[in-house]
């Protein structure tokens, strides 16, 4: 049985005008059916207004489901009183850094939600100390969080929500804000809670070059589920993911490219070393072509 | 000149009064203050002089790092001082057209920049070497009495401690948008000051939409971190008075009883 399980899931923002009538109505989540393992490591794609976000917000409880249901544990995340013990479960790192970090000091701001959910105190210096050091910001513990770089941000945010000790962490497009070096910080350190801690990480992002690395992939369309499988399953329908407005990373591409071009290169290449690997095999049969 | 506030800002260092309790620090600045607006004479003058430079130094936080807070509110003293130069009846000493400059008026004028002055300095030392958090903390806990007769004692700590974490966010904001409205050719710097208040408008418009948006996240980043409002809270960092502390409010009263000896005893020349 999975961590999160959702069921028909449905959601609908219900835009009202003065009085109170109905203006417009959209499905930001049409039908979804979704089960995700303790300890995996889940990206979900989908450009701009796919649903994907408000996906994320469901499994932390900021948003209940209009219709169908969605389980986080064993817990219903459309009952009132389950609301806390869910976000104890399943955290949440969002897009800006600037606008999750609470406290003006690092280690404070990790300790916020040790504090809101009644750690001990000592328990808490613990728990601080030890996200800190997970996230490689503990030489930064008493610094501002404004004089920090934005994926140095981010990693104090991750901590923040490690120290909760949550099963399960959702990153809203945490790196859609920062530079090329803050978003591979960011990615590492999510890849090092799932692998070394198993926390299972759900990632939303749309850089393709972050989710080759998951275990499973799921695409989204208005509202709807409309591809899953592993990257490399995903990545091989480079003509389907167009369809959604989706990109390919470019090694990808570019294997494609020598593939059509007559390159003995399989479909579904998803890393530099991977295509590299290809090419010096390809260029070692044509070598040992030309001696004989 | 934004960037020159330094109330409100914390400045990491390892010094006796960082370690202080933050509610003796925010007695103490209660104390000094009123002792600043009660003080009369020479003598009392020289004594919180006195005291106020040596919390400076053990403060260890430079000198010039304070004074640049000060920068900020010279037009308010400016302002200050020259009413009570020229409205103060009394003995008139220079008189031109309307105005003229009594004995007391120029006391009172020297007086108050003076006592304005060590008010600032004596508020940024507490701020500067208390973290916002450990302000607020130490707030709550001295108004928690409130709490029973309804005043949201949590709330309002909660929201002073966001306050402070934003302002340097927005100052930087209201920057960036002044540079990019620059840009295309708005004008910030010229014109009488109705002219200039007229061209803030749409600096305002953006700056206050983006920080409601930015309210709205922080929002709900802190509820999905589980904030309900107090409840059930503990503190990564509780309150306990420790021996220094003690001594602290021991030096404190001293100093203020020190005051009061002079203001009786010595009220010279004023």
């Amino acid at each position: 049985m999975g961590i999160i399980r959702a069921k028909q899931l449905v959601h609908e923002y219900i835009r009202r005008d003065e009085e109170g009538n109905v203006e417009s109505i959209e499905t930001a989540l049409d039908h979804v059916d979704l089960d995700v393992e303790q300890g995996q490591f889940i990206a979900i794609l989908g450009h701009n207004g796919s649903g994907k976000s408000t996906l994320a917000k469901h499994i932390n409880a900021l948003l209940t489901p209009t219709e169908g249901s969605l389980w986080v544990g064993d817990m219903d995340v459309s009952k009132e009183e389950n609301i806390l013990p869910v976000r104890r479960t399943a955290g949440m790192v969002f897009q800006n850094p600037d606008n999750q970090i609470v406290a003006s000091v690092v280690e404070e701001d990790v300790g916020f939600g040790p504090e809101n959910i009644g750690v001990p105190t000592e328990e808490i210096w613990r728990r601080v100390e030890k996200s800190l050091k997970d996230v490689g910001m503990l030489a930064y513990r008493h610094h501002s969080p404004n004089k920090l770089s934005g994926g140095q941000k981010q990693r104090v945010a991750i901590a923040g929500v490690v120290a909760m000790e949550p099963k399960c962490i959702v990153f809203d497009e945490p790196t859609a804000m920062l530079d090329p070096n803050g978003r591979k910080e960011v990615i590492r350190t999510a890849h090092a809670l799932n692998k070394e801690k198993g926390v299972t990480v759900i990632l939303i992002t749309h850089y393709m070059e972050e989710v080759v690395d998951a275990d499973r992939i799921i695409v989204m369309d208005q509202g709807k589920i409309v591809m899953q499988g592993t990257p490399r399953e995903i990545f091989s329908a480079v003509g389907k993911l167009k369809e959604y407005r989706l990109d390919v990373p470019q090694i990808t591409v570019l294997a494609d490219l020598l593939r059509q071009a007559g390159l003995d290169i399989p479909v579904g290449v998803l890393k530099r070393e991977e295509l590299l690997q290809h090419i010096l095999r390809i260029a070692q049969v044509e070598k040992s072509g030309e001696v004989s | 000149m934004l960037r020159d506030i330094t109330l409100g800002q914390y400045y990491p260092a390892d010094s006796v009064i960082h370690k202080l309790d933050p509610r003796v620090k925010l007695f103490s600045t209660m104390v000094y203050i009123i002792s600043l607006f009660c003080f009369r004479g020479i003598a009392a003058l020289v004594v919180a002089t006195i005291f106020l430079v040596i919390v400076i130094r053990s403060s260890k936080v430079p000198f010039k790092f304070m004074v640049k807070g000060l920068k900020a509110i010279v037009i308010l003293m400016l302002i200050t001082a020259l009413f009570n130069l020229f409205l103060t009846p009394g003995k008139t000493v220079v008189s031109f057209w309307v105005f003229k400059i009594t004995e007391e008026g120029a006391k009172n004028a020297a007086l108050m920049a003076v006592r304005l002055t060590y008010l600032i300095l004596g508020a940024s030392i507490m701020t500067l070497t208390t973290t916002p958090n450990q302000l607020t903390d130490g707030l709550e806990k001295s108004l928690m009495p409130l709490s029973k007769i309804g005043v949201p004692v949590h709330a309002i700590a909660m929201m002073m401690s966001i306050a402070l974490r934003f302002i340097p966010i927005l100052i930087e904001e209201t920057d960036k948008i002044m540079k990019a409205q620059m840009a295309r050719g708005a004008d910030f710097e010229s014109g009488n000051l109705f002219q200039r208040v007229k061209n803030m408008i749409p600096l305002l418009v953006p700056l206050f939409i983006s920080a409601f948006r930015r309210a709205d996240d922080l929002a709900m980043a802190m509820e999905a971190r589980c904030y309900n409002g107090g409840v059930g809270r503990t503190k990564m960092k509780p309150l306990h008075y420790e021996g220094r502390d003690k001594r602290a409010y021991l030096i404190v009263l001293g100093y203020f009883a020190l005051v009061m000896v002079c203001r009786i005893y010595f009220p010279f020349p004023m």
